[in-house]
């Protein structure tokens, strides 16, 4: 009796590791993401999450066939999340930049990266050269490349770090900011098409400077997860070619960020 | 780990600093401001009793880390009225931003804590001072205040350290206190000891703050302190060798 519990036991153990692989296979792929960057991710009105990343995600996901669940991670920690295996790749515009590459490894670009300075409409700032913004205020999101950059080209300006963008836009619109340094497609996307960002105005040249702003905009992802990453990279591929990632990339933009021409 | 330390101290020590600036100048603005409110409050017949009521219980019931965004973002949207009335040089600022805040929170929580005292007042003390002829004056300098504090020390002193840890969210306004450089080196080390660090900073901050306020306590209830047991046993020994001299020496 007690052998026949005891080999039903195993039997069952074991069936429920083989089932637990079985799901492992089936199981859907986990997308951290920002939700508080507009427009390639942001939370709508009701709460779910959209916007660029989330599309080209999804249209990814389909290639793939694979389910796919989104996570929002606040920016600071979605480095270390991906890390403790919260979800398994970071679809929220990330540059790649070598210093995080030490830490994930990186898909294909699936969009140019630049940076801009913005500042207020009214503002008289037009030179935006270290020696010209000695003593102005910049601010910048936190654990950002522009935060890198700021705290490394601009050290004689003060420099304020934000937990979001929308912080920094907030600041630079109540005038507590005389410049912010930003990603470019968003910043143009903010300057142009919202209402509150109507205030202030790109100045100066893009910032393409290969040391700060990485090798484009990537997708990230455990170094040991080689197999998903190589899967992203043909799926990318894919949706390029066939104009999916065009017809999602003209219902935001008015210019192909994967080119930024 | 002890490399990551060895790199960014300065930085960390840096932020420690304005941290304890940021908390201790909360804790003056609002200790000034909690006595005269937690009097008006006492009194059953003030007119100010439902005002403060009302602040105390906001400031209760929020949290600090809304009603800092409430402060810093909220004023953003009314510059032009601040300017108007010359008050968006106070609100420009990150740090006058958080100082407001912490102000007004600690000062809500001091209130509490002072009433509490100022009732727990032996009320046979303030009868002997009305009737050795002090008047109202006196018997607050004299009779009812260090009672007070004596009886509120300890809740003050809890109340200071729960600040000094909430402080850690001003980091969220741009503040590289403590927290905010921590949150910067990690950034860009992505390496999770510097948690640890800051959090033993804080640890060794309070520590020194327990040990100080305790020391300020004990000197403040020096008259209810007996002898210490070491300054018995040496003066019973002493008497012991008066009385019996042979005895103590063994000679008995």
């Amino acid at each position: 009796m007690i052998k026949k519990i005891r080999s039903f036991a195993l039997c069952t153990l074991l069936g429920s590791f083989a089932f637990g692989q079985l799901q492992a296979a089936e199981a859907p792929l986990r997308i951290g993401t920002e939700g508080a960057y507009p427009p390639f991710n942001f939370m709508t009105a009701d709460g779910k999450l959209a916007g660029f990343d989330i599309d080209i995600s999804r249209a990814l996901c389909e290639k793939m066939q694979r389910d796919c669940s989104f996570v929002a991670q606040d920016w600071d920690g979605i480095i270390p999340a991906l890390l403790a295996g919260k979800y398994d790749v970071i679809v929220a515009s990330m540059f790649i930049t070598e210093k995080r590459k030490l830490k994930v490894d990186f898909s294909d670009p699936y969009q140019k990266s630049a940076m801009t300075f913005v500042v207020d409409k009214n503002s008289k700032i037009t030179d935006i050269s270290p020696s010209a913004m000695v003593g102005k205020t910049i601010g910048a999101q936190g654990s950002t490349t522009q935060a890198d950059f700021l705290s490394k080209v601009y050290a004689d300006s003060e420099i304020r770090f934000y937990p979001t963008q929308d912080a920094v836009n907030l600041d630079l619109i109540s005038g507590r900011l005389d410049a912010q340094v930003g990603d470019i497609i968003p910043m143009l996307d903010w300057t142009v098409k919202s209402t509150d960002g109507k205030c202030c105005k790109l100045v100066g040249e893009a910032i393409t400077d290969p040391a700060y702003v990485g090798d484009g905009v990537g997708m990230a992802l455990r170094q040991e997860d080689d197999k998903l990453r190589l899967a992203l990279n043909k799926a990318l591929a894919e949706i390029v070619a066939d104009g999916t990632y065009k017809k999602i990339n003209d219902k935001y933009f008015d210019l192909n960020i994967l080119t930024l021409k | 780990m002890f490399d990551l330390l060895i790199e960014y101290w300065p930085k960390l020590l840096q932020g420690a600093l304005l941290t304890l600036k940021l908390t201790f100048s909360a804790v003056i603005i609002a200790a000034t401001l909690s006595l005269p409110l937690a009097i008006l409050r006492s009194n059953q017949h003030s007119i100010w009793q439902w005002p403060i009521r009302l602040f105390v219980s906001f400031f209760r019931g929020t949290p600090l880390l809304a009603q800092l965004f409430l402060i810093y973002y909220g004023s953003g949207q009314f510059r032009l009225e601040l300017t108007e009335v010359g008050l968006w040089w106070l609100f420009r600022d990150p740090f006058y931003c958080a100082l407001l805040t912490f102000s007004l929170n600690s000062c809500a929580y001091q209130i509490e804590i002072l009433r509490g005292a100022l009732q727990a007042v032996n009320k046979g003390e303030i009868e002997a001072a009305i009737a050795i002829g002090m008047n109202k004056l006196q018997q607050y300098q004299k009779v009812i205040l260090p009672h007070c504090y004596r009886i509120a020390f300890p809740a003050l002193g809890n109340e200071i350290i729960l600040l000094l840890k909430g402080s850690a969210i001003a980091s969220v306004i741009t503040l590289m206190d403590l927290m905010g450089h921590t949150r910067r080196v990690f950034s860009q080390t992505f390496d999770i000891s510097v948690y640890l660090w800051a959090a033993l900073m804080y640890l060794l901050i309070t520590s020194l703050f327990v040990w100080l306020w305790r020391k300020i306590e004990q000197h403040l209830n020096r008259h209810t302190q007996r002898p210490s047991d070491h300054h018995n046993l040496q003066a019973a020994e002493q008497s012991t060798t008066n009385k019996y001299p042979l005895e103590s020496a063994n000679v008995r």
